[in-house]
């Protein structure tokens, strides 16, 4: 892969804390990752590893407890405590969001066509007509049928999985650089899951946006990522191409997280297998790896927290263990 | 929609006729009547009276006679009122009350509508704490208290504003009661808004729109309003209802010729048509506003709309 | 946000408990009582070095024993008309939520109508047709406040019954009166005593409101509305008759609302959960 000189996105040393209840906690942990034009990079993690947070950090829309420490650059600016002005001149026209829930995402009181306009109208100073042009234009790249019709629907009168398509094409009204999805088909049926991964793909080879996608299914990125971020407790803990990350896992945990995957190329065990123990308390980690407690490789030295050191060129990981790599796999069995 | 308005009509009949029926044998079945006083009448003049009203009539004539000039909008002549019907004695004390609460409700929507909004923004910090607290206070004082409190205050003390009576048309008598009556509504109001609101600005779909890049203002404006709406309108039409059939305080503490001050003199004076005539009224009223409050909803929210 | 509350509620119920002390302890202590008038001692300004802390009435009655009873007066009025407004709303709504189907409906459609009636009203009707007695003024309150409970009863069991593990005692063959004693109603006890709480300010403020129209308590008992409007009466003249038990007044309304308040936003599951990502 041959990466352009400078990244779109640049995340350094990126922290999310918050204080609930009067215990401190660290969503996101000092996680460096750069996203570079028109690749999709993926983010996989179970909940409470952070990385809806950090995909929320992106935009500054944590909400009021959250501190947000470390660098976001999208072109050389700085994110990190940008004024109100500038976070709303990157919002939508720039970086733009999918959420998770195609049910709550969209505004219950306002038809279709008022949501998917207002943004690019403000910040592209479209007319009315021309607004109305664009999303119609776009409500046909998701594959939605009489576009016309469906943007004077509101809400409730759309399946669920239209609804998802509905926010895709409202996320790329203003022509953004960068397009932020967050768990985009968790919500969903699994066959409509299939469709809106199909409606993504086309839209990236459309449009060419750079994707920041994260899920919790490495299924759903593996036909759709470039590169793969792993993330537990807050920490990124394994990058690498895709390729690479699917054949050769090097961290236990991304092992574990692909062993727990149906595979359609080997017979299926009688029953699938899943990581033993529970997400840790991100207000109370164990001193050293945090995986430790669950991984089946730990020894001595995981009671000390492990660095992300580069394995190969564009893969990186932060674990202890020096063995074969075959016996990460195997590990598991 | 045609089909809803039916429904709701047909619901609304019963109802009226269940609360006509409920008062008449109520006031009726008790004991007492309008001309038993003190001073004792000459049998025949007694008779005489109760025979022009219809008194003597065996009680389900008397019911069936009432209905009928109900049914044609007629609440019948008034006891201790003579020569006068509850109609008249309604339209003369119903503008009085319509005044007063009109602009009570009016303060009451911008003050407390204002707070509740402002409050919502920030949850916790003294613009929300300070306003909340005020509130609790508005919800905890009853009208009876703040009203002869103001008196004191702006009228006799300050001597700023008349301290009762009704004069048509001035705005000096009718600050005073229309603030009493304002505060506890006010209050109401106040947080109703401010955890309508906290709970709009909480939607995943604010997010959505924070996301999209709106400012502060369209946001809270078109995406939140409408939500924010939707439980101060349930409040507010009983609340008008209530309103508009007088404060029972309000106006005996200003001293006003409003329907309030009408009903308990007519309860006290065993003034059937008028306690019968100003409970259908408040009835009616009731029933007429929680009408409005659905169409309300089904304007706010499409859902309901289609729905209905 | 919930730090903010507990404060606020603690000091609520603290001030509470002194008030209902002092309304229990200060007649009894107290060399006066609420009835003899005095005409010697006619609107005596509040001295502590007098023997009146809060001064004497138009008929030289000592104004904190009376605005004391007054205190008990509306306590009791509210306590024990909210006891009956929650049996009676709990019952009809427990009921209407576990049956459903048409005994539901039937019950829910009689609850809207009640709704419908003009409260205020008819409460002053029954006043005026039955005369003026203390034991009416408090179960018309308790009769007619109890629709807001029914409802909030038959949501929560409506939510309830759909959980699993009734379904599960269900399945075992559970007998229906059984299940609700067992599961359904220990399930509302907290929200009903959160609202039972808010409640009684509701019924206070009502009592008070009935005799300072004249038709609650008969003199010379007094509640702390019929002590307000004697007051307002006064008020040109000698204002301490009332605020004070105004002040009385609004301080037990404030101080069970403030308690009210915090026990439904401590019930509240969105009162301070730990959703995020």
């Amino acid at each position: 892969m041959t990466e352009p000189s400078a990244p779109l996105l640049q995340l350094r040393a990126l922290s999310v804390d918050y204080a609930r209840a009067g215990r401190e906690l660290r969503a996101v942990n000092a996680v460096d990752l750069d996203l570079h034009a028109g690749e999709c990079l993926g983010i996989v993690g179970e909940s409470g590893s952070g990385k809806t947070q950090l995909l929320l950090a992106l935009l500054g829309l944590n909400g009021a407890p959250a501190r947000i420490s470390g660098s976001i650059r999208y072109h050389g600016t700085e994110l990190v405590d940008a004024s109100a002005a500038q976070l709303g001149s990157i919002r939508g026209r720039r970086i733009a969001l999918v959420s998770q829930d195609p049910m709550s995402a969209l505004n219950p009181y306002l038809r279709i066509a008022t949501q998917l306009t207002e943004g690019a109208r403000r910040q592209l100073r479209l007319g009315r007509r021309a607004a109305w042009a664009r999303a119609a234009e776009l409500l046909a790249l998701v594959q939605i049928d009489a576009p016309a019709e469906r943007m004077r629907c509101y809400p409730h009168e759309l399946s669920g999985g239209m609804r998802q398509r509905v926010t895709i094409a409202m996320a790329l009204m203003s022509g953004p650089e960068v397009l932020l999805l967050d768990e985009p088909t968790t919500a969903l049926d699994v066959t409509v899951q299939a469709q809106v991964l199909a409606v993504l793909r086309t839209v990236r080879e459309r449009t060419g946006v750079a994707t920041l996608m994260v899920t919790h299914d490495l299924g759903a990125l593996a036909a759709m990522a470039g590169r793969v971020a792993v993330m537990y407790a807050g920490r990124l803990v394994e990058l690498a191409g895709a390729q690479q990350l699917y054949g050769m896992p090097r961290h236990p945990y991304t092992a574990g997280l692909l062993r727990s995957l149906p595979r359609l190329d080997r017979p299926l065990p009688t029953r699938l297998p899943a990581i033993g123990g529970q997400p840790p308390d991100l207000a109370d980690l164990p001193a050293g790896c945090a995986f430790s407690p669950r991984c089946p490789l730990a020894f001595g030295a995981c009671a000390a927290p492990p660095a992300l050191r580069p394995l190969s060129p564009g893969h990186l990981l932060a674990c202890h263990y020096e063995g074969a790599p075959a016996a990460v796999a195997a590990a598991w069995r | 929609m045609g089909a809803f308005l039916l429904r709701r009509l047909a619901t609304a009949i019963p109802t009226l006729l269940l609360i006509a029926t409920l008062a008449f044998m109520l006031l009726h079945l008790t004991p007492g009547g309008p001309f038993d006083s003190d001073k004792v009448l000459v049998p025949q003049i007694q008779h005489a009276i109760e025979a022009r009203y219809h008194l003597d009539e065996p009680l389900w004539r008397q019911y069936l006679r009432y209905l009928g000039e109900l049914a044609h909008g007629d609440f019948g002549p008034s006891f201790q009122y003579r020569n006068t019907s509850v109609n008249e004695l309604i339209a003369q004390g119903l503008p009085v009350d319509a005044a007063i609460g009109g602009v009570a409700m009016l303060i009451a929507i911008l003050c407390g509508g204002g707070a509740g909004l402002v409050a919502a923004t920030r949850p916790g910090g003294w613009r929300d704490r300070l306003p909340m607290g005020m509130a609790m206070l508005g919800i905890s004082i009853p009208v009876f208290v703040t009203a002869p409190l103001l008196i004191l205050v702006f009228a006799m003390r300050l001597h700023w504003l008349p301290s009762g009576d009704w004069v048509a048309g001035s705005w000096r008598h009718l600050l005073l009661p229309a603030l009493a009556l304002a505060l506890p509504h006010t209050a109401y109001i106040a947080r109703i808004v401010r955890a309508a609101a906290i709970e709009a600005l909480a939607q995943p779909y604010i997010r959505t729109a924070i996301a999209k890049g709106l400012p502060t203002h369209v946001i809270v404006l078109r995406h939140a309003l409408r939500p924010t709406l939707v439980p101060l309108v349930s409040f507010l039409g009983p609340a008008l209802a209530g309103v508009l059939t007088g404060s029972i305080v309000v106006e005996q503490v200003f001293g006003l010729p409003g329907i309030g001050r009408l009903f308990v003199t007519g309860a006290l004076n065993r003034d059937y048509t008028v306690v019968t005539g100003i409970t259908v009224l408040y009835g009616a009223l009731i029933i007429g506003f929680n009408l409005l409050v659905d169409l309300c909803y089904a304007w706010l929210d499409p859902r309901v709309r289609a729905r209905a | 946000m919930s730090r903010a509350t507990r404060p606020g509620a603690l000091i609520a119920a603290l001030l509470l408990a002194l008030i209902v002390a002092a309304a229990l302890v200060v007649p009894w202590l107290s060399p006066y009582d609420y009835a003899t008038p005095a005409w010697t001692e006619i609107f005596r300004s509040p001295t502590v070095s007098g023997g009146h802390p809060f001064g004497t009435d138009s008929l030289g009655r000592d104004l904190l024993v009376r605005v004391m009873w007054g205190c008990r007066i509306s306590l009791l009025v509210g306590i024990a008309a909210s006891l009956l407004s929650v049996l009676i709303g709990v019952c009809w709504g427990a009921l209407a939520g576990y049956a459903g189907g048409r005994l539901d409906g039937v019950l829910m459609r009689t609850v809207d109508v009640l709704y419908a009636i003009p409260f205020i009203p008819f409460v002053i009707v029954l006043e005026v047709a039955f005369g003026r007695n203390f034991l009416l003024v408090f179960v018309a309150i308790g009769a007619v406040s109890w629709l807001d409970i029914a409802r909030i009863v038959r949501g929560q069991t409506l939510a309830i019954r759909e959980q699993e593990y009734i379904e599960a005692a269900r399945a075992l063959g559970v007998r229906t009166t059984t299940m609700l004693r067992r599961h359904v109603l220990p399930n509302l006890v907290g929200l009903v005593a959160a609202y039972a709480t808010l409640a009684i300010p509701g019924v206070i403020l009502f009592e008070a409101l009935l005799s300072f129209l004249g038709l609650g308590v008969h003199p010379p008992l007094a509640s702390l509305g019929s002590l307000v409007a004697e007051g307002a009466n006064e008020m040109q003249a000698h204002p301490y008759l009332l605020v004070l038990p105004a002040g009385f007044l609004a301080a037990i309304i404030l101080c069970l609302n403030r308690l009210g308040d915090a026990l439904r936003e401590s019930l509240d599951p969105r009162g301070d959960g730990d959703g995020h990502d």
